[in-house]
């Protein structure tokens, strides 16, 4: 084997192994996007219904409002590193709206979601306690949700 | 053959002339504000409405100080990078020195108080739909707020759009401050249609633009690219949007979809907007967009 087959032979295997890392790591990233969608799907379908009730669409029921707030706050508890990859960006995919900002220098994600943890944990407190006080805490919930919406996410593709 | 040359000289600067008329910047009527009061709490009311903070508040301002109007947020189109001005009440680095009039000319004629043309990244082909009270409302609640000693930062545009000059002949062909929605509409549709049009300037990112940079009235509200990065800004007309009129003010106030997704991005900075408006306003401003002719997503 002469020296040039030898290396053009180690650069070939080298390749063969590296293709399916990336393509393993591609899937990764596919998945965390998909995951998290899945959660803010689940997150919008509790708050429709604690929404529904707040604007007097859906007669108030202490038991369900109670089930679906204790639900968001579940979901909540999920771990988040593994849906936020870096490289889920809207410039590194076309399936998602998450802004790089999210993982750049000086970034305050943590912090807003730590907000909307608590705001989700007042709506928790607050859901079984009657219709006026679910309405209160209402607007702590759908301001966490603006308030990282308008600094990280783009427009729809 | 002299004559000729004459006569060609002649033409020439005949259409230099015309070019030159042209491309004057028009301020409006003084009349037009002449003996209006302005009363600073209707002013606000117009501020909000206008978004003026969304863009003119400091890139990192929090909810809070919204009403510091220190500028430096950038705009990056495909003309160049736009910053927005300070227009705080600082007599030197902000507009405290404009008088009522000044601010019309701005906000009516996209006419600086020196006399230059501004880009149309500051929205006035829509604010032209303003009427005069607003306007000095504005300016009165304007003189109420906070100073800042922030320089404004020079627009990033090159050559030829960095002739100024070059904005009245753009101003002539796309600027037009008559209603786009012409068929007959309700008093609450005809107030709807102020904020939407005029106010809320919502047309601008929500309608699609020619190779110019001309709004396309044909495709009104019709959805258009983001002009500052990746994506599309949604059609809002019932071509596409098949909220209930309900639904449309609620998100305007709440910022929740009827699927309990919520605003993102600029839209969620209007929803801060608009969170503060009348409800009679919100509800109004659902009235109009249902009796927007659809345009279908192409």
């Amino acid at each position: 084997m002469s020296v040039f087959s030898k290396v053009a032979s180690i650069a070939l295997s080298a390749a063969i192994i590296a293709t399916p890392l990336v393509a393993q790591d591609q899937k990764a990233l596919e998945a965390a996007v998909k995951a998290r969608k899945s959660q803010m799907t689940l997150f919008a379908f509790n708050l429709g219904l604690l929404g529904g009730m707040a604007k007097g669409q859906i007669d108030y029921d202490a038991d369900k409002a109670q089930a679906a707030a204790s639900g968001l706050l579940a979901l909540t508890a999920l771990d988040a590193s593994r849906m936020w990859l870096p490289g889920t960006d809207n410039e590194t995919m076309d399936n998602t709206r998450a802004l790089p900002a999210i993982w750049a220098e000086g970034s305050d994600i943590g912090a807003k979601a730590q907000a909307f943890g608590e705001a989700v944990g007042a709506m928790d407190a607050a859901a079984g306690q009657g219709l006026e006080a679910l309405q209160g805490a209402m607007g702590g919930v759908g301001g966490a949700c603006g308030s990282c919406h308008k600094a990280y996410r783009g427009p729809r593709n | 053959m002299r004559n000729v040359i004459r006569g060609f000289l002649g033409l020439g600067l005949i259409g230099a002339a015309a070019g030159f008329w042209i491309t004057a910047p028009r301020t409006i009527d003084p009349q037009t504000i002449d003996g209006l009061t302005g009363d600073a709490a209707r002013g606000e009311q117009v501020f909000w409405a206008g978004g003026c903070a969304s863009c003119h508040a400091s890139p990192s301002a929090d909810s809070d100080d919204m009403i510091l109007l220190t500028g430096g947020k950038a705009f990056a189109t495909d003309f160049g990078t736009f910053y927005a001005p300070n227009i705080t009440s600082d007599p030197t680095h902000g507009i405290g020195v404009w008088r009522q009039i000044d601010l019309a000319n701005a906000i009516l004629a996209g006419v600086s108080p020196s006399g230059k043309h501004y880009y149309p990244a500051f929205p006035y082909t829509s604010y032209a739909r303003l009427n005069a009270q607003d306007v000095v409302d504005l300016w009165a609640f304007m003189q109420i707020l906070p100073p800042s000693d922030v320089a404004s930062k020079a627009h990033d545009v090159s050559f030829p759009f960095s002739v100024r000059r070059g904005l009245g002949l753009w101003k002539q062909l796309f600027a037009h401050p008559e209603p786009v929605v012409r068929t007959d509409l309700t008093a609450e549709q005809q107030r709807g249609q102020y904020l939407v049009e005029g106010t809320g300037h919502c047309g601008e990112c929500h309608s699609p633009r020619n190779a110019l940079g001309g709004i396309d009235y044909a495709r009104w509200l019709g959805g258009a690219p983001n002009p500052s990065g990746k994506g599309t800004i949604p059609n809002i007309t019932s071509g596409a949007l098949d909220w209930s009129e309900g639904d449309i003010a609620e998100y305007l106030s709440s910022g929740f979809t009827p699927e309990f997704d919520s605003a993102g991005g600029e839209m969620a900075e209007v929803v801060e907007n608009t969170a503060r408006l009348p409800q009679s306003d919100r509800d109004a401003i659902a009235a109009y967009l249902k009796a927007v002719p659809p345009v279908s997503n192409e």
